[in-house]
């Protein structure tokens, strides 16, 4: 009987839990005691994490899922894990295709250079307004939120202005200690206000994606606001804290900064790095199986759990060697940052595009940038699904 | 080297077009996958085999 839980606090900002690198040290699959009591897995290794998230035995449907921490414990019998209809990401296929297929053609690889124009104006005015605000400034709220919010809200065709209802919604939700009626109640705010916007589009389309789909007539108004709320959360939180975050990280790792402001061409390696090393995503994703299998020679019954740590498997030595050290310049391709499988992130072009631009742009604009206060006082999410910094206070 | 795609399985991640942009595209109405050229020439061959251990599908391949 194992009592290994899952290990969520860090003892250094950068470093996934020291338990969990001890345990990828040991195995690349552990038993693990689920928050109501479940015994499944938890993989830490590389391959592993690639098998379990490729293969159609899998589960993504929240029903049957067993919550690996007690907060969530709490929602699942709240109701919480009833998603409404449209968050394809908890959907299996053919549901799941038919979603996705509606969707990749407005994330392709060029789609997102022709963004690219209005991505650098964007990072600029927010560079401007740093510029003219003076030092010292929160990076966080100057910088690494407001420009992929600018992107997504555009891209979508969610009016900036209404912007501050759903950051705060947003927050809410990502957050591991919110209460289950917290939860369900900033869900129901954004997903309210997202319906609304929908009708109004209905009425009067603009030149948005979500028009685009209104169009296109194959999702009706509860559907659409599912993904409306899917794109929009995912575009927030995760291209915000790998900009603050990374740039932590490059502040606290100088011989880095200077690589990546330096040498343009390091800067494509050097965000994939950055994926990879930090692994935003540091809770889960977790699968159902459907049935019976073997995974790297476990076999895993049907109805258990596996989480799948992608911190570990990012830093697998076997994959990676040498992996927990920062190096703008190791071959970083490959890492498992946007998942794997059909469920992989299909905003990871997006998201690559706007760290492409904005942390040279950054870099470059202020080439003294430096911390306003000790790297230890900068308060890290430690509980947050998606982890990275409350704060950056930096000047220059 | 052939390669070949299936686009019913092809979830669009573009991680092929970013990859080997020569070889691979991505349609404009769905994102999935598009072959612009098999056989592919031996200087490819390589960027051809990170781009199949990349795509989270499964969708293309190459023998
Ligand atoms: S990488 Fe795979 S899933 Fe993504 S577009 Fe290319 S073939 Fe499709």
């Amino acid at each position: 009987m194992s009592d290994l839980t899952l290990p969520i606090d860090r003892q250094r900002p950068l470093d996934p839990p020291d338990e969990i690198a001890e345990l990828s040290r040991q195995a690349p699959m552990h038993r693990l005691r689920y928050a109501d009591g479940h015994l499944g897995w938890l993989v830490t290794g590389y391959a592993a994490a690639r098998a379990v998230l490729a293969d159609p035995r899998f589960s993504n449907r929240p029903e049957k899922m067993h919550p690996a921490i007690p907060a969530r414990a709490e929602l699942a019998q709240k109701g919480g894990f009833r998603l409404p209809p449209g968050m394809f990401l908890r959907t299996d296929p053919p549901e799941h295709t038919r979603y996705r297929k509606l969707l990749t053609g407005q994330f392709t690889v060029r789609r997102m250079k022709m963004l690219e124009p209005r991505i650098e104006e964007i990072t600029n005015a927010c560079l401007d307004d740093m510029e003219a605000a003076g030092g010292p400034v929160d990076l966080v709220q100057a910088f690494a939120l407001p420009i992929p919010s600018l992107v997504i809200c555009e891209l979508l065709g969610v009016p900036y202005e209404d912007r501050a209802r759903f950051h705060e919604d947003a927050k809410v939700l990502v957050n591991l200690e919110t209460k289950a009626e917290d939860a369900l109640a900033a869900l129901a705010s954004t997903m309210g206000y997202l319906h609304g916007l929908i009708q109004r589009k209905r009425k009067e389309p603009g030149d948005d994606l979500l028009s685009g789909l209104i169009e296109g007539g194959d999702l009706n108004d509860e559907e659409l606001t599912g993904v409306a709320f899917l794109l929009l959360v995912a575009g927030h939180e995760t291209t915000a804290n790998m900009l603050g975050l990374g740039t932590y990280a490059l502040l606290t790792n100088p011989g880095q900064l200077a690589a990546m402001r330096d040498d343009p061409a390091v800067v494509d390696n050097g965000v994939e790095e950055l994926l990879r090393y930090l692994t935003i995503i540091h809770l889960g994703p977790f699968r159902l199986a459907l049935e019976d299998l073997e995974i790297e020679g476990n076999l895993i019954k049907a109805g258990e759990m596996v989480a799948v740590s992608l911190p570990a498997a990012n830093r697998d030595p076997s994959r990676f060697p040498g992996g927990e050290t920062l190096d703008v310049t190791r071959p970083a391709g490959g890492h498992m940052t946007f998942g794997h499988g059909i469920h992989q992130c299909l905003g990871q072009q997006l998201a690559r595009a706007e760290m492409r631009i904005a942390y040279p742009a950054l870099l470059r604009r202020f080439p003294g940038l430096r911390l306003a206060v000790t790297p230890e006082e900068v308060p890290m999410r430690s509980h947050m699904s998606i982890y990275g910094v409350h704060r950056l206070p930096v000047t220059w | 080297m052939e390669v070949k795609a299936d686009t019913t399985v092809c979830i669009g991640a573009g991680m092929c077009a970013l990859t080997v942009p020569d070889v691979f595209d991505q349609s404009e109405d769905d994102g999935t996958v598009v072959v612009l050229r098999s056989p592919v020439p031996p200087e490819l061959e390589d960027a051809v085999r990170r781009a199949v251990t990349l795509c989270p599908s499964g969708a293309i391949s190459a023998s």
